[in-house]
Parts: C-alpha cells; sequence; structure tokens
C-alpha cells in the first residue's frame, strides 16, 4: 500500500525526522486560514496528495507568497484534475491538499531504503543530486547515484552514516545531524514493514539545517498482520471495486478492456490476459481467485466482474489442480444461476476430472461456450465481446 | 560447472534429478494444520518421502502414519530428516524456516504465501551466513507450489498426475498454476520433465532462477529447461545472461504480464513493474538477445518445446 506525502511525513515526525512545518491537510478550500496559520509565517507551499509523481509540473505543487494568494490557489487545486506524467489522461482527483510553511533551500539531496531483491537486503539509495526522480537520474547519470546495503536486524551503523554524509558532501557540523536522520529513516523502513521509504528532496537551508521536503511511502502488504495501525488505513490507490475483492479474498485489478477474466492463480491470471489481448480483445481485468477456487469463491468473483460495466463477455479459465473440474464445473453453473448471468460466457476447464467437470457445464442447461484451449477460449471470447458491443 | 564424472551425484550432495528423489527424507512443518495435513496426505499417496511432521506441543503422536516430533531437530535425529517442506502460516513461517536451517537439513521449501518480505530478507541472511561458514542449506519458496520429481517425489502442492516421468525437461516457475499449465501442455505432447521447481512468487526468494538452472546445467536427465518468469524484478534478465554464459542446455522461456499495468501488484507480491524496471518488453528482449526461445502465445509452450527440441533432438 501505498502512503500520501502528509502520511508519510506524519510517521517521519514521530521517527524524530525534521520535516517542514505544517497546517495539514486542507479537504475544503474554506478551511486554508485555520491551516496557514497553523503552518506559521508565510510563505506557504500547497501540495496536491495524489499518488502520482511529476505533480510540479502538472500543476499540483504552488508557492503562495500572501493569504489571498493561498486562497486562490486552494480553490483551484481542492477537487482539481491533476494530469502527470505518470497518471493517464484523465488524472486524478485532488481530494486533499497540504499546507506546509515553505523552506528555504540551498541544497536538494535524494534519499530513499527499498529492499533490494537481489541482495535480498534493505539498501540506501542516495544522491547528492537531488530534487529530480530517480528513475530520470539512474538513467542520465547513474554514477551520482550511492547504493548502501543495510543489515535487517541492525539497522544503519553509524560508519556507514557517516560513509553516506561525506560522500554526499554534507557541510562538516552536520555530519551527526544527518547520520541521526539517515538511521532513523532506515528505523521507519524496518519498524513499519515498508518496502520503499524516500524523500526527495531531502534539503540542506542556508542555514545548513536538514528538512524532508517531501515523503513517500510503500508497505509490505504481507506485513500487514503485525502494523495494525498501517492495516487501519484506506488505501488511496485502490477503486471501491477492488476494496470490496480484496475483503472477499479475491485478488482483482480493473483494466480497460470488456472481456471479464476470473482465473485460479496470479500467475496464470496474467497468461490469461496477456493471451486475451494476444486474440486481438482486451481484458477487463486482472482476478485471481485462488490456487483453491471453490463455488463461493467463484460466485464472488462473477459477481465482482460482472460490476464493471464495461465487460462484454466473461472468460473463466480454470486450471483444476487439487480442487477438481467437477467441483468447478458445479460453481460456475451455481454462479451463473445466482447472478442471472446474461452476457456470454466462455469457460475453460483443464485437469483433474475434466470429463465430469465438463459433462456437468455441458448439461446444465446454461449459456455458455467451452473451449479446450486457452487460445480458443481467448479466441471466442474475443468474438463474445466484439458481437454483443 | 560441476563435473560429469561426479556421476549421479551434483554438488549439493543430493542425487539426480535436482533436488529430491525417492530416497529423500521429508518433515512436514505444520503437518497437522489444515493446509499442512491435506497436502502432505496428497504427497504420500503420489510417492514416499514425508517420514515425519513437525508441530510444538503434539510430539508424540502420529498423523498420516509418520511421526510428529515437537522440533525439527528431533524430527533429523530420530528419522535423519534432510529436507523440511513448510506450510506454517505467516507470520510463524520464518520462524520455522530458521528452525529447519538451524537443524542442518539441506533443502527447505515453503509453500506459505504471505510472508513479510522484511522476515525473508532476515531468513536469507541466517542461511548465507551458514552457507559460508560451511553448512549447506537451500531455500526454495516462499509462496511457492513446491518440487515434484515426477515418479518419484512430490514435495508441495502441484497435481501430481498432470506430469509425465522419466522425461527431458526440467521446469522453472515463479507461479503455481501457470507452471501446472505449461507442463500439462509437455505431458499430452507426450514430453516428460525431470523435475519441476516453483521458486515462487515473491520479491525475495530462497532460490533463484539462475539457481536452479545451474542445477538443470548439472544434471543428467535434464535435457532442455522451460523458464516460467513474469514481471517484477530483474530475475529473468539476469538468468538470460546466465544461460548465455554457463548453459549448454536449450532453454525456452514464457514471461507473464505483457498486459499488466505498470505500478499495481498483480496477485503474486513480486508480480510489480516498478520503478521503471521489471517490465515484460525488458525481460523479453534481454531472453531472446542470450539465444533463449521466448514463446510468446501460452498455448503454445508444448508446441514449441515439440518441434523446437524435441524435433531437433529426433534429427540429431
Amino acid at each position: 500500500m501505498k502512503l500520501l506525502e502528509y502520511e508519510a511525513k506524519e510517521i517521519f515526525k514521530t521517527f524524530g525526522i525534521a520535516v517542514p512545518s505544517t497546517g495539514g491537510v486542507i479537504r475544503d478550500a474554506n478551511d486554508i486560514d485555520a491551516a496557514l496559520k497553523k503552518a506559521g509565517d508565510g510563505p506557504w507551499v500547497l501540495k496536491a496528495q495524489v499518488l502520482a509523481g511529476g505533480r510540479g509540473k502538472g500543476g499540483g505543487v504552488k508557492l503562495a507568497k500572501t493569504e489571498a494568494e493561498a486562497r486562490e490557489i486552494a480553490e483551484k487545486m481542492v477537487g482539481m484534475q491533476l494530469v502527470t506524467h505518470q497518471t493517464d489522461a484523465k488524472g486524478l482527483k485532488v481530494e486533499e491538499v497540504l499546507v506546509d510553511q515553505a523552506s528555504d533551500i540551498a541544497r536538494e539531496i535524494y534519499f530513499s531504503v527499498v529492499m533490494d531483491r537481489k541482495s535480498g537486503m534493505p539498501t540506501i539509495i542516495a544522491s547528492a543530486e537531488g530534487g529530480i526522480e530517480i528513475e530520470v537520474l539512474a538513467h542520465e547519470k547513474p554514477e551520482v547515484i550511492l547504493k548502501m546495503p543495510v543489515d535487517p536486524d541492525r539497522g544503519l551503523e553509524p560508519y556507514q552514516g557517516r560513509r553516506l554524509a561525506f560522500d554526499l558532501n554534507i557541510p562538516q557540523k552536520q555530519i551527526g545531524a544527518f547520520v541521526k536522520m539517515a538511521s532513523r529513516l532506515v528505523q521507519v523502513f524496518l519498524k513499519l514493514d515498508a518496502s520503499l521509504v524516500e524523500v526527495n528532496p531531502l534539503i540542506l537551508t542556508p542555514e545548513d539545517e536538514l528538512i524532508a521536503l517531501d515523503g513517500k511511502m510503500v508497505t509490505d502488504d504481507n506485513a500487514l498482520f503485525r502494523q495494525k495501525e498501517l492495516a487501519a488505513r484506506r488505501d488511496p490507490e485502490i477503486s471501491e471495486l477492488e476494496r470490496e475483492a480484496k475483503k472477499t479474498g479475491l485478488s482483482y485489478i480493473g483494466l480497460d478492456g470488456n472481456i471479464g477474466c476470473m482465473v485460479n492463480g496470479a500467475g496464470l491470471a496474467m497468461g490469461t490476459m496477456d493471451t486475451v489481448s494476444l486474440a486481438g480483445g482486451s481484458p477487463a481485468n486482472f482476478l485471481d481467485v485462488g490456487g483453491g477456487a471453490n463455488e463461493e469463491q467463484v460466485t464472488k468473483a462473477l459477481k465482482i466482474i460482472l460490476r464493471d460495466s464495461k465487460v462484454k463477455a466473461v472468460l473463466v479459465n480454470i486450471f483444476g489442480g487439487i480442487m477438481r473440474c467437477d467441483t468447478i464445473a458445479n460453481g460456475v453453473i451455481a454462479a451463473a444461476k445466482a447472478v442471472d448471468l446474461k452476457l456470454p460466457l466462455i469457460v475453460r476447464l483443464e485437469g483433474t476430472n475434466v470429463k465430469e467437470g465438463k459433462a456437468l457445464l455441458q448439461d446444465s442447461g446454461i449459456k455458455m461456450e467451452q473451449a479446450d484451449s486457452l487460445w480458443e477460449a481467448a479466441q471466442k471470447a474475443v468474438a463474445a465481446a466484439g458481437e454483443s458491443k | 560447472m560441476g563435473s560429469r564424472a561426479e556421476g549421479s551425484r551434483g554438488r549439493w550432495g543430493i542425487q539426480m534429478s535436482i533436488l529430491l528423489d525417492k530416497n529423500s527424507r521429508m518433515v512436514v512443518s505444520g503437518i497437522t494444520g489444515s493446509a499442512g495435513s491435506f497436502h502432505a496426505e496428497q504427497c504420500l499417496k503420489y510417492g514416499k518421502g514425508i517420514v515425519a511432521g513437525a508441530t510444538p506441543g503434539k510430539g508424540g503422536q502420529t498423523h498420516l502414519g509418520v511421526p510428529v516430533f515437537n522440533t525439527v531437530h528431533e524430527a533429523v535425529k530420530n528419522e535423519g530428516v534432510d529436507s523440511a517442506l513448510i506450510f506454517v502460516p505467516p507470520p510463524f513461517a520464518a520462524d520455522a524456516m530458521l528452525e529447519a536451517a538451524d537443524a542442518g537439513v539441506k533443502l527447505i521449501i515453503t509453500i506459505t504465501e504471505g510472508v513479510p518480505v522484511l522476515d525473508m530478507a532476515r531468513v536469507k541472511k541466517d542461511l548465507q551466513r551458514r552457507n559460508a561458514a560451511g553448512q549447506t542449506v537451500r531455500l526454495v519458496g516462499p509462496n511457492c507450489p513446491g518440487i515434484i520429481t515426477p515418479g518419484q517425489i512430490k514435495a508441495g502442492i502441484m497435481p501430481g498426475y498432470i506430469h509425465k516421468a522419466d522425461g527431458p525437461i526440467g521446469l522453472v516457475s515463479r507461479s503455481g498454476t501457470l507452471t501446472y499449465e505449461a507442463v500439462w501442455q509437455l505431458t499430452q505432447r507426450g514430453i516428460g520433465q525431470s523435475t519441476v521447481i516453483g521458486i515462487g512468487g515473491d520479491p525475495i526468494a530462497g532460490s533463484t532462477h539462475i539457481d536452479i538452472l545451474r542445477l538443470f546445467e548439472e544434471d543428467e536427465a535434464t535435457k532442455a529447461v522451460v523458464l516460467i518468469g513474469e514481471i517484477g524484478g530483474t530475475a529473468e534478465e539476469e538468468a538470460a545472461e546466465f544461460a548465455k554464459n554457463h548453459m549448454s542446455k536449450p532453454v525456452f522461456a514464457f514471461i507473464a504480464g505483457k498486459t499488466a499495468p505498470p505500478g499495481r501488484t498483480m496477485g503474486h507480491a513480486g508480480a510489480i513493474i516498478e520503478g521503471g524496471s521489471g517490465g515484460h518488453a525488458d525481460k523479453v528482449a534481454a531472453l531472446e538477445a542470450n539465444g533463449v526461445t521466448v514463446v510468446e502465445n501460452l498455448s503454445e509452450i508444448g508446441k514449441t518445446v515439440e518441434e523446437k527440441f524435441m524435433g531437433a533432438a529426433q534429427a540429431a
């Protein structure tokens, strides 16, 4: 789950990491005066709280020198559709705007902690050239990026922090403060089971103060069972439908196409989407009903798929392993009856008891097409979705 | 590369086919839990191999005809187990892996899905420390279907009957049901498998594609390899380079997730395109540039292997 900037910075603050003086977030432009007052003297910076990079260029980060200017910006920003290079053409609706006291910037540094898959170690990525996106920097100037693995049990050792500080040209008298801040950011990563903690930029003010000006965090969903406070937060990225699917134990992601896909297993679900696309169609969703797809799960999954009004045909691709095909067939039949399915249904079953499963589907009286291979199923689904447009 | 003079024993001291065979002696951690019990029974129906179970507090009982011990250490001492199959729920899975490693088993297979990534970082560090100190311990998983050497032993949750024994194809995959799909296509064409290994869909895995490719290269029974990958990370790119530099056997690959949107986790915790890396196109390009045959259509894995490998093998 990704956290918004202000959420990440609130967490940083509880770990003793310096962040700008803030008036908090406003959800209504009328609340701007109170927020400005809370943030302290101007100028202020107003920042759209959406999960996308490139907010500045898209008009989602604005400096306000006066209260009147701040009010004007707030009125425009709250509720706007923010389009950046990381969003689609529609953009993201700005529900919340963060009001921070503006900071004087002498230098911008990039700092993050990620989980490096290859080494299996939490790793600090840092660069003296902050402020731009790390992907861009990695592409254009890979030589200015520093990497330092961190022990997952011990955290950042002081000597590691000092090495980083010297390599980043931190002013002599702030070395200690930097080591403390870096070590605390690593603690945020370790204590909260993050998969990313990013500060870009981490700034030095003209007075050589170190401040985390921006903040980004991604948490490890696998660890939410022991991160109760994070688990209680609402994931801002996922849609209502995705949230509902998650509650019922289904892994569902909405896409733009018109062929609803129901598959068991994440890899096969992706493979099915790819096959639909290869056959000339477009998948409406990713949906993994789980390895042991039973009647109840299949019914829930079908209901979720049909809530998407773009769906013109439904493709069910189940590889019956431990769960037998006859059991799955009964699930599909019950689900189709339960939702009174009107759309074309294409079913491809394979695996244990496949003959019995296919016979059950055949004799069910429910209108559907069966396919022997995934390729055949995908072609039939594409044809059906085309016809029912 | 290991020398062929070693005969049927590879550098890990485990008889070929790779990692597991009919002489393996396994303990199941979590054998009395519902998933552990169900799948251990299926494994026992397929072949021998499971000789003990471990559940704290249930020592002294017999379950599915095998003795249950309180600790893996007792199972090692009393039953001479050399491998552990783990079905313990996510909050306790890392502890179970650390226990198995400490008890001295050579191979740990973790089926459990949903283990915190930081826990895996800690487990990986522990295993690296042990291996550096001279112990031999390998982890496969977590979040994987396990390992099967068809006709000999099944250690995992895959349906046994879809496999065909004594075949030339080694298969390594990050996905479960996608593997079954590929195996089934091979079996239906009469092409058997030497060993099929699921390495799991998590960001930090005990074994990578490269680790398994190395074993397949050394394995005499394996004549060609099918590698199934998916978006996320760079394991496939690294495997591609390894295949070119260190493998004499042909490698076929399928990569899932061509249509996956960036920034979203596609079911598997590790299946996410992030920060401009882990995308489908990069993986396919790296594999093809290194001489791996990439199958574009998932339904044609079996067909491609038959035409390009079996056909060529017959002609030779």
